[in-house]
C-alpha cells in the first residue's frame, strides 16, 4: 500500500489515549458501573491501554471485555478473505452497566452496529458509549463516537492504517492509498 | 459390390503379410491381395498411411436384447462396435429371457438377421437361467448355431456340475467361456479388496475369488478334455495359473478387458460408479501382469466385456450401482495408447490379439485373416489420428464409460463387413 | 476479569495471524482436509463454544440460510446436534428422515438432493448407509453437502469433535498416543479419526479382533494390534467404538459377553494404563459390552464433553461451508 501521510506517531497516539481516558472519567462520574469493551482486533489493545490509564488515575480496576464481531457481520459471503473467528470474552454481566466500546477506526459505522447488536445479546446495558482512535468520516449508518482521538478527513480511495506495538511492533497511524 | 482398397499398410499375421498392398473385394469376399491392383470397381478407398487389418473380433459383449432394449439393442450395439473397428462380436446370454434354450437362440438369430450391423455370434448359457443347477440342452443349442457356452455374469458355483457341463461341451465340441468367480469368497464385494476398499469403506472382493476358480475350471476342463476360455482375467495370480497351464499343454485360452490394463483400483476413489465393474479394477501389479500376459501370449485376446447400463442403474450410490461399463468404441483406442504406443506390443501383435486369435478361438476360419476367399471383414485405421471420445459421439444407447473426454491416438476410418462399408468416419 | 493484555507483557511481536481462507463448499471427509483446515475448524469451534456459554445462546450469523438434515439412518444424537448447531447460528433447519414417504417410495438419493436444491436449501447434512453417498450427492449438486456419516467411510464431524476434546485436554495432538478400539473394518468414526489424528501428528494404534481389521489399514500410517492390553498400555487416549451386534455381518464374536471379556474396557484393564488416560466413545454406549458402566461414568471418561464439543464443531463446520469464499472482492 502506498503511504501518503503519517497522522499520528507513538507520542500522538499516547496523548490521544490519555485524553480519551480523561474524557471518559469526566462523563462517567459513577465509576462503579463502568466497563470497557474492545472490538477485535486493535480495539482490544486500545481498550487495555485505556483501562490501564484509568487504573493508574483512579486506583480502580475497570472490567474489560473483548468482542469479536465476525458472527454478527452482514457481509460474510461478500468479503474476500474469511475473517478468522476469535473468541469473544465478556465475563461479567453487562446489564445496567455503562459500556464504553473501543475501536481503532470509525468509518461506515457497520462494525459498531454489529458490536451493539452483539452486546445487547449479552444483556441490557444502561448506556453504550463509543471511543475511537480515529474518525475518518463517511458514515453509512446514524452512528457517532463519544470520544475521538483524532478526526481525519479521508477520501474513499484512501485507507487509514493503524499500527500498534502489541500487534504490529510500532505505534503509528497513517493514510494510505487503496491498492487497485 | 466390388471394392478396392489401395495403398494401405496391410497387417495380416495369419498370412505373414506386413506391408503396403492393395486389396480387391468381390461379392463380399477377399478376391486378391497384391501391389498395384488396377481392376475397375464400384468404389475405391485410398488407404495411404492407413493400417489395413482383418476385421476386429470382440468375443465378450452384452447386447442386452431381448429384455433390456432401453439400454442397448442388437442394432445399437453393433453400430457401436463398428465405430470401434469391430466387425464381429460374440454376445453373452444374460438377457431377459436368457439364451438357455433353442427357442430363444432362434429368436435372437432372427433379431440379428434383421437388425445387426455387423456379424453377431451367440453364446448360449451353460445352465438354465444361468443359475448353476440344471445344464442346458447343449447339443440342441449347438445345432441351432450357438458358438460357445457361458453363464457369464455368474459362475457355475458347484464344481461337479461344471465338470458335467464341460464333459457335455467336449462331447459336442463346443467352447466353454468361464466367468471365474467364487461367490462364497466375493460375496457382495464391490471393489478390489485392499487399501482402496479400506479407505473408501466399501466391501472388498478378494482376488482369490477369481484365481481359485480359474485354477478349478482349468483343472476340470483338463479332466473333461474340453476346450475352455477364461473370461476377463484381472489378477496376476490368474495370469500365472494360465501361463503354467499353457506350458503344461492344456488347451486353455484367455481374454483381458481393456479397463484391466488401462485403469487401477484408485480410479474408484471418487466413488464414480463408472469405475465399478466385475471383476473389479485391481492394483498396479495386476495391471502390469495383464500387460505382460498380453505380450507373452498367456492372454490370447482383448475382449471389451461391453456392459451397457442405464442412468438409473449407475447414477446412484456406489454399493448399489450396477457393475460394468461400455467398451466397444474404446477397446481399440485403449489398446493402442496403453500397449502399442507404450511399445509393449507391436501393431502386428495387436491385430493378433484383436482379430487372428479370437477368430481361432471361436473357430471362425474365414475371419481374422485376409486370405483370398475369406470374408471381406476389414478394419482400416489411421494410426496417427488424435481424437477425443466425447459423450455425444457415443453410438451405444448407454453412456456409462469412464473414458469420456479422454484423448486417444489411432482412429478407425472404415469398418467393412462382408465387403460393405458399414462404417466410415466423417 | 481482564485488566491487562497478556500480549503486552510478551516481548515478541504478535502479528495478526494471516487470514486463511476456507474455500470448500462441502465437508465430505477428513481425508480431503489439510492440517491447516482441520486446525481452522478446531479454532473456530473454540469460539463457538463460547457462544454456548452466553445467556443468549445464539448468533445471527447464518440468519436466512436454510439447512436440511437428510438422515437415511436413524440417529437421534447426531441429528439433534446438527439441529441445535444450525439453530444457534440462527439458520432455519428442516429434517427429512428415511421414514418420510418420498425416500421410502424409492426416490434416489440424487433425486432427493435435487429436490432439496430446488427448495433453495443452502446446506444438506446427509447421513446414509452407503459409503460414498455424500460424495455422490456433492457431485450432483451445487449446494453445500456436509457428511454426517456415510456407510463405513467417514464421519468427519465426529472425528473433529474427538480431536477437539483431546486438544482441550492435552494442549496439542502431535506426539499423542491414541488407540482406537473396536470394529475398525465397519467404522466410519475410526477412519475419520485415523485421517485427522495422523495429519496432526498423533501416533495411532487400531485394535480389533482379526476379522474386524480391514485389509491394508497399516498403509494409513497406523499400528495394528489384536490385543486390547497392548492397545491400552502406552495410550494417552483411547477411543472406544460402538460394537454393533444388530448388523447383518457375520460377527467375530458370538456374544456380547465374549466381546466384553476380550475387548471390553474395564477399570481392571485401565489399571495397567497411564494414570490420566482419556477414555472416549462416540455414543451411544453399550454398557457392559465395549466398556463397563464404571468406566463410562468414571473420571477418565470425557464422553459428555465430546457431546458439548459436538455442537461447537458442527456450528463451526456449518459456518465455514455456508460462508465459503467464492469471490475476491476487497473488504470496505
Amino acid at each position: 500500500m502506498k503511504r501518503k501521510a503519517k497522522i499520528l506517531d507513538k507520542n500522538g497516539i499516547q496523548k490521544a489515549i490519555i485524553r480519551i481516558a480523561h474524557e471518559i472519567l469526566e462523563r462517567n462520574k459513577e465509576k462503579k458501573k463502568l466497563v470497557i469493551v474492545g472490538i477485535r482486533n486493535r480495539g482490544e489493545f486500545l481498550a487495555y491501554r485505556i483501562a490501564a490509564f484509568l487504573k493508574k488515575t483512579t486506583e480502580q480496576k475497570v472490567p474489560i471485555g473483548i468482542l469479536d464481531i465476525t458472527l454478527y457481520r452482514d457481509d460474510l459471503t461478500e468479503v474476500a478473505e474469511q475473517p478468522v473467528l476469535k473468541e469473544t470474552k465478556i465475563n461479567f454481566d453487562i446489564t445496567g452497566k455503562k459500556v464504553v466500546l473501543v475501536d481503532d477506526v470509525l468509518y461506515t459505522g457497520r462494525t459498531i452496529r454489529c458490536a451493539m447488536d452483539q452486546l445487547i445479546d449479552f444483556g441490557r446495558p444502561a448506556v453504550i458509549q463509543l471511543a475511537v482512535l480515529v474518525d475518518r468520516g463517511h458514515r453509512e449508518l446514524p452512528i457517532r463516537a463519544d470520544y475521538v482521538g483524532k478526526n481525519v478527513p479521508t477520501a474513499l480511495n484512501e485507507i487509514v492504517e493503524v499500527k500498534l506495538e502489541e500487534t504490529d511492533g510500532v505505534d503509528e497511524v497513517a493514510i494510505c492509498e487503496k491498492p487497485e | 459390390m466390388n471394392l478396392l482398397i489401395k495403398n494401405g499398410h496391410i497387417i495380416d499375421p495369419a498370412n505373414g503379410r506386413d506391408g503396403v498392398s492393395d486389396i480387391l473385394i468381390k461379392h463380399g469376399k477377399i478376391s486378391n491381395v497384391a501391389k498395384n491392383i488396377s481392376k475397375k470397381t464400384n468404389k475405391v478407398i485410398d488407404a495411404k498411411n492407413r493400417i489395413i487389418s482383418p476385421g476386429l473380433i470382440d468375443m465378450h459383449v452384452h447386447l442386452r436384447e431381448p429384455g433390456r432394449e432401453d439400454i442397448e439393442t442388437v442394432a445399437s450395439g453393433t453400430r457401436a462396435a463398428l465405430s470401434g473397428g469391430i466387425t464381429s462380436v460374440a454376445c453373452m446370454p444374460n438377457t431377459y429371457p436368457p439364451i438357455d434354450n433353442c427357442g430363444e437362440a432362434r429368436r435372437l438369430k432372427d433379431i440379428i438377421k434383421r437388425d445387426a450391423a455387423c456379424s453377431v455370434f451367440i453364446v448360449g448359457a451353460i445352465t438354465k437361467e444361468r443359475s448353476g443347477v440344471e445344464i442346458t440342452d447343449i447339443k440342441a443349442m449347438k445345432e441351432e448355431g450357438i458358438i460357445a457356452l457361458s453363464d457369464d455374469g455368474a459362475a457355475v458355483q458347484n464344481g461337479s456340475i461344471m465338470l458335467r457341463a464341460l464333459k457335455k461341451a467336449a462331447e459336442n465340441d463346443i467352447l466353454v467361456i468361464a466367468h471365474c468367480e467364487n461367490k462364497n469368497i466375493s460375496k457382495n464385494g464391490v471393489v478390489n479388496e485392499g487399501i482402496i476398499a479400506t479407505k473408501l469403506g466399501l466391501r472388498g472382493i478378494p482376488r482369490k475369488a477369481e484365481y481359485e476358480f480359474v485354477e478349478r475350471d482349468i483343472g476340470l476342463a483338463g479332466e473333461a478334455k474340453a476346450r475352455i476360455h477364461i473370461a476377463h482375467v484381472s489378477t496376476r495370480e490368474s495370469v500365472e495359473i494360465i501361463r503354467k497351464a499353457k506350458k503344461d499343454g492344456i488347451p486353455v485360452t484367455a481374454e483381458a478387458a481393456p479397463h484391466h490394463f488401462s485403469m487401477k483400483e484408485n480410479a474408484c476413489e471418487t466413488y464414480d460408479t463408472r469405475t465399478k465393474m466385475n471383476p473389479p479394477l485391481r492394483s498396479i501389479e495386476d495391471v502390469e501382469a495383464i500387460k505382460e500376459g498380453l505380450k507373452d501370449g498367456t492372454i490370447d485376446t482383448i475382449a471389451s466385456d461391453h456392459a451397457p447400463h442405464g442412468k438409473h442403474e449407475k447414477e446412484i450410490t456406489f454399493d448399489l450401482a450396477a457393475f460394468g461399463i461400455i467398451g466397444l468404441e474404446t477397446s481399440l483406442g485403449l489398446a493402442i495408447i496403453n500397449l502399442v504406443d507404450k511399445k509393449i506390443i507391436s501393431w502386428q501383435k495387436l491385430i493378433e490379439l484383436m482379430s487372428v486369435n479370437p477368430a481361432g478361438i471361436l473357430g471362425l476360419k474365414r475371419k481374422g485373416n485376409l486370405s483370398v476367399g475369406s470374408d471381406a471383414d476389414i478394419t482400416i485405421i489411421d494410426p496417427e489420428k488424435e481424437w477425443i471420445y466425447t459423450r455425444d459421439s457415443i453410438r451405444s444407447e448407454s453412456k456409462n464409460s469412464p473414458f469420456i473426454n479422454q484423448r486417444f491416438k489411432g482412429k478407425v476410418t472404415h469398418a467393412i463387413v462382408g465387403g460393405e462399408i458399414s462404417y466410415a468416419a466423417i | 476479569m481482564l485488566t491487562k493484555s497478556p500480549y503486552v507483557r510478551s516481548r515478541n511481536r504478535m502479528t495478526i495471524k494471516k487470514t486463511f481462507t476456507w474455500t470448500k463448499k462441502d465437508l465430505l471427509g477428513i481425508e480431503d482436509l489439510t492440517k491447516e483446515e482441520i486446525e481452522l475448524i478446531l479454532d473456530n469451534a473454540g469460539s463457538f463454544k463460547e457462544v454456548l456459554t452466553r445467556p443468549l445462546r445464539k448468533v445471527p450469523t447464518l440468519r436466512g440460510k436454510t439447512i436440511a438434515n437428510l438422515f437415511y439412518e436413524p440417529s437421534t444424537r447426531t441429528r439433534t446436534s446438527f439441529e441445535l448447531a444450525a439453530k444457534r447460528l440462527s439458520a432455519d433447519i428442516v429434517t427429512m428422515l428415511k421414514e418420510s414417504s418420498s425416500i421410502q417410495k424409492g426416490e434416489t438419493l440424487i433425486d432427493t438432493g435435487k429436490n432439496l436444491e430446488a427448495l433453495k436449501i443452502d446446506v444438506i447434512v446427509v447421513r446414509h448407509n452407503s459409503s460414498g453417498a455424500a460424495a455422490t450427492l456433492s457431485r450432483a449438486l451445487n449446494i453445500s453437502v456436509v457428511n454426517a456419516g456415510d456407510g463405513w467411510h467417514e464421519h468427519p464431524t465426529q472425528a473433529l469433535l474427538d480431536i477437539l476434546t483431546l486438544r482441550e485436554k492435552r494442549g496439542k495432538i502431535a506426539g499423542l498416543n491414541v488407540s482406537i478400539i473396536g470394529d475398525i473394518a465397519h467404522s466410519r468414526v475410526a477412519r475419520s479419526n485415523i485421517w485427522g489424528l495422523t495429519k496432526l501428528g498423533a501416533n495411532v494404534t487400531v485394535c480389533a479382533p482379526k476379522k474386524l481389521i480391514p485389509a491394508g489399514i497399516e498403509k494409513l500410517g497406523v499400528d495394528v494390534t489384536t490385543s486390547v492390553e497392548e492397545a491400552i498400555k502406552k495410550a494417552d487416549a483411547i477411543n472406544i467404538l460402538r460394537m454393533q451386534f444388530e448388523r447383518d455381518e457375520k460377527k467375530a464374536f458370538p456374544s456380547r459377553m465374549e466381546y466384553f471379556r476380550t475387548y471390553g474396557i474395564t477399570e481392571e484393564r485401565l489399571k495397567k494404563a497411564k494414570k490420566n488416560i482419556i477414555v472416549m466413545h462416540p455414543g451411544p454406549i453399550n454398557r457392559g459390552v465395549e466398556m463397563s458402566a464404571e468406566v463410562a461414568d468414571g473420571a477418565n471418561s470425557v464422553i459428555l464433553e465430546q457431546v458439548t464439543n459436538g455442537i461447537a464443531v458442527r456450528m463451526a463446520v456449518l459456518y465455514l461451508v455456508a460462508t465459503a469464499k467464492k469471490t475476491n472482492e476487497p473488504i470496505n
